[in-house]
């Protein structure tokens, strides 16, 4: 509206101040019907067009989660087993793939964290450019990019067909480290960037008062960029717990509670695992309970997420 | 040091105890850095290795033989591989238009900021929903609303090889369709980013030599941004080209060759997860050197999508 007035304003004038008015009028009024007045037009619809065709599928998904998930959200499908499949209506509830999803994404996360806080420490702190750090960069942008199921296969290969840790073969260990093999270049990265945005003149200002590079880094720099790199690691989080194809053959499932320290040597449920393997099954009550954790998996993941941007605002 | 009369403004020599610890945590965080490089280098090597047995009986032939039966111990993962370059393919051709499409109206201001906003917020959290709800949407809601429509395209279309059998259920065109709902949100965001980076005196000055909003859009903006839009759709053919759950939920996971979109098909990422965990002897072998030749697929993507990104971007 502003603008149309202002160029109003500039028009009349114009007009006030020359004789061939006509001309004027051609080349500054707007005219709704003029050829690029109607492409212009056209390429926004279709723009409009692009973008609900976009959404609408994943805002579909989420309200088909949501209904029928929410649907026979109870107690009982919080603390109960999931029932073998089979011929009854009652398929229990999804209890240990709740606490498996959280006790694997723990063990990944213990993994990830620090390898990638400290790699990402290197890269931004003390790396010079070199061909060391410019491999180690390019590595990580590559393994972002290996697809989940190969790091499944590399685990699968490398522990549990070996049995190295224990002589235990699928487990819930085997299950964590596949997990963090996926968030270990996300945590690199958002170390390394959140450290760079860091000014220079804090980290000289540190040295420069007798500090050393390890207090300067522990004490100065890194909780000057804690909240990016907290961002970026709660993200990492939950993408790791949404993951299937890691898991399948490496923490497989399980019908029972993991409960005790004996069993991250066994096989654990995961939400993500039990969708999978209960949305195949040809049994409705499964079929139920796969909606059902899809619901509670969603929930925390979109949780996580919100207070991951909620965290990632405060520091602008 | 002790100089006599100097000594009050004397450097401090360091103790031996923050050197150590200086030079120690420096090491570990070289160590770490280290690990990215060592999990790459252990990733290639075990599935490598891996695949030996099978590479030497069947060579490159492996990769055209359309026959993988495990009755008679014969592999050949041509279908697998057809079907994976074709659903990615496939899927992020259609996904490009929508995902730049939204991008644009994200952030160029042809709509309220605020709707533009939420919508940037929805896209950004819809990316959150794992796959595998996306696969158990897919096999419950999608796919039998999508039957009658790819019924209709059988009648009408049957005599080209793509559309040559009638849609049973689950299938290549589903499985394109979903991994366009998987990928949208990677382009988005990425699309969106680079036309945020797009300086704004560029946008003012195309506006001031008259050019209409599409043509400093279409001209102007868009080639700016291009390096980033084309490495975020290399980096989404890359997460498709992997992606596991969800295809392998609605694909079909046939082991039958087949030029019609409408028939079931295969990924490797599908046939890994479905096979990897049961399989034994020469099997596994197959698997791992279907792993392998999935590897060296993205990996080429990636490569190509980070050279693009460095040698593409216009430095403004």
């Amino acid at each position: 509206m502003d603008s149309k007035e202002t160029q109003f304003k500039v028009l009349s004038f114009i007009m006030y101040k020359s004789k061939n008015t006509k001309s004027l009028k051609n080349i500054l009024l707007y005219d709704p019907t003029s050829y690029s007045s109607i492409i212009n037009k056209l390429l926004t619809l279709i723009v409009t067009i692009f973008t609900a065709t976009a959404i609408l599928p994943l805002i579909l998904v989420l309200s088909y989660v949501v209904i029928r998930g929410s649907e026979q959200l109870n107690l009982n499908l919080l603390t109960q087993l999931p029932q073998p499949p089979g011929d009854d209506l009652y398929s229990g509830g999804i209890g240990n793939a709740i606490c498996g999803t959280f006790i694997v994404t723990g063990i990944a996360a213990t993994i990830a964290i620090p390898i990638g806080i400290g790699g990402g420490i290197y890269l931004a702190e003390y790396s010079k450019q070199g061909h060391f750090s410019k491999f180690i960069r390019f590595g990580t942008n590559i393994l972002a990019g290996v697809p989940s199921i190969i790091s499944g296969v590399f685990v699968y290969g490398t522990i549990v067909s070996t049995k190295i840790i224990f002589g235990s073969n699928f487990s819930a260990l085997a299950g964590g480290i596949a997990l963090s093999i996926l968030m270990l270049p996300t945590v690199i990265k958002t170390t390394d960037e959140g450290l760079k945005l860091v000014s220079d003149d804090l980290r000289k200002g540190s040295l420069s008062v007798g500090a050393s590079r390890f207090i300067t880094i522990t004490k100065v720099t890194l909780p000057a960029a804690i909240n990016p790199i907290s961002t970026g690691i709660l993200l990492s989080i939950a993408r790791a717990a949404g993951e299937t194809a890691p898991l399948i053959f490496t923490a497989l499932f399980s019908f029972y509670w993991s409960n005790s320290p004996q069993s991250l040597l066994e096989p654990i449920a995961s939400l993500s695992v039990l969708i999978y393997n209960f949305a195949l099954e040809p049994y409705q009550a499964q079929n139920e309970l796969a909606w059902a954790a899809s619901f509670i998996l969603v929930f925390i993941l979109l949780l996580l997420n919100i207070f991951a941007r909620w965290l990632g605002r405060l520091s602008r | 040091m002790s100089n006599g009369n100097s000594a009050k403004f004397a450097l401090r020599e360091r103790p031996a105890a923050e050197r150590f610890v200086d030079e120690g945590f420096r090491n570990v965080a070289v160590a770490m850095a280290s690990i990215v490089a060592v999990v790459l280098l252990g990733i290639f090597l075990v599935i490598l290795s891996g695949s030996l047995e099978s590479m030497g009986r069947y060579g490159l032939n492996f990769l055209f033989i359309s026959e993988w039966n495990p009755v008679t111990d014969k592999y050949g993962a041509f279908t697998a591989i057809y079907g994976t370059l074709v659903s990615s393919l496939a899927a992020i051709i259609i996904a490009i238009p929508l995902g730049v499409g939204t991008a644009i109206f994200i952030t160029e201001d042809i709509f309220p900021s605020t709707a533009r906003y939420i919508l940037g917020m929805t896209v950004e959290l819809l990316a959150a929903i794992p796959s595998v709800v996306l696969g158990l949407w897919a096999i419950f809601v999608m796919e039998p609303f999508l039957r009658p429509i790819l019924n209709e395209l059988h009648t009408k279309f049957g005599w080209i090889p793509f559309f040559s059998t009638a849609p049973i259920g689950p299938g290549m065109a589903p499985a394109i369709l979903i991994l366009v709902i998987m990928i949208l949100p990677i382009i988005t965001s990425i699309s969106r980013d680079s036309l945020i980076q797009v300086p704004q005196r560029l946008r003012e000055a195309a506006y001031g030599i008259g050019a209409t909003r599409w043509t400093a859009i279409l001209k102007i903006i868009l080639p700016a941004a291009i390096s980033g839009i084309a490495g975020g759709v290399l980096l989404a053919l890359g997460r498709a080209l992997g992606e596991t759950m969800a295809v392998t939920m609605i694909i079909g996971n046939s082991l039958n060759f087949s030029w019609s979109i409408l028939a079931p098909g295969n990924t490797i990422s599908a046939m890994l997860a479905n096979q990897f965990g049961e399989a034994d002897g020469s099997q596994v072998s197959s698997l791992m050197y279907a792993a392998f030749v999935l590897m060296i697929i993205t990996l080429g993507v990636n490569i190509i999508a980070q050279w693009i990104v460095k040698k593409l971007s216009l430095k403004y």
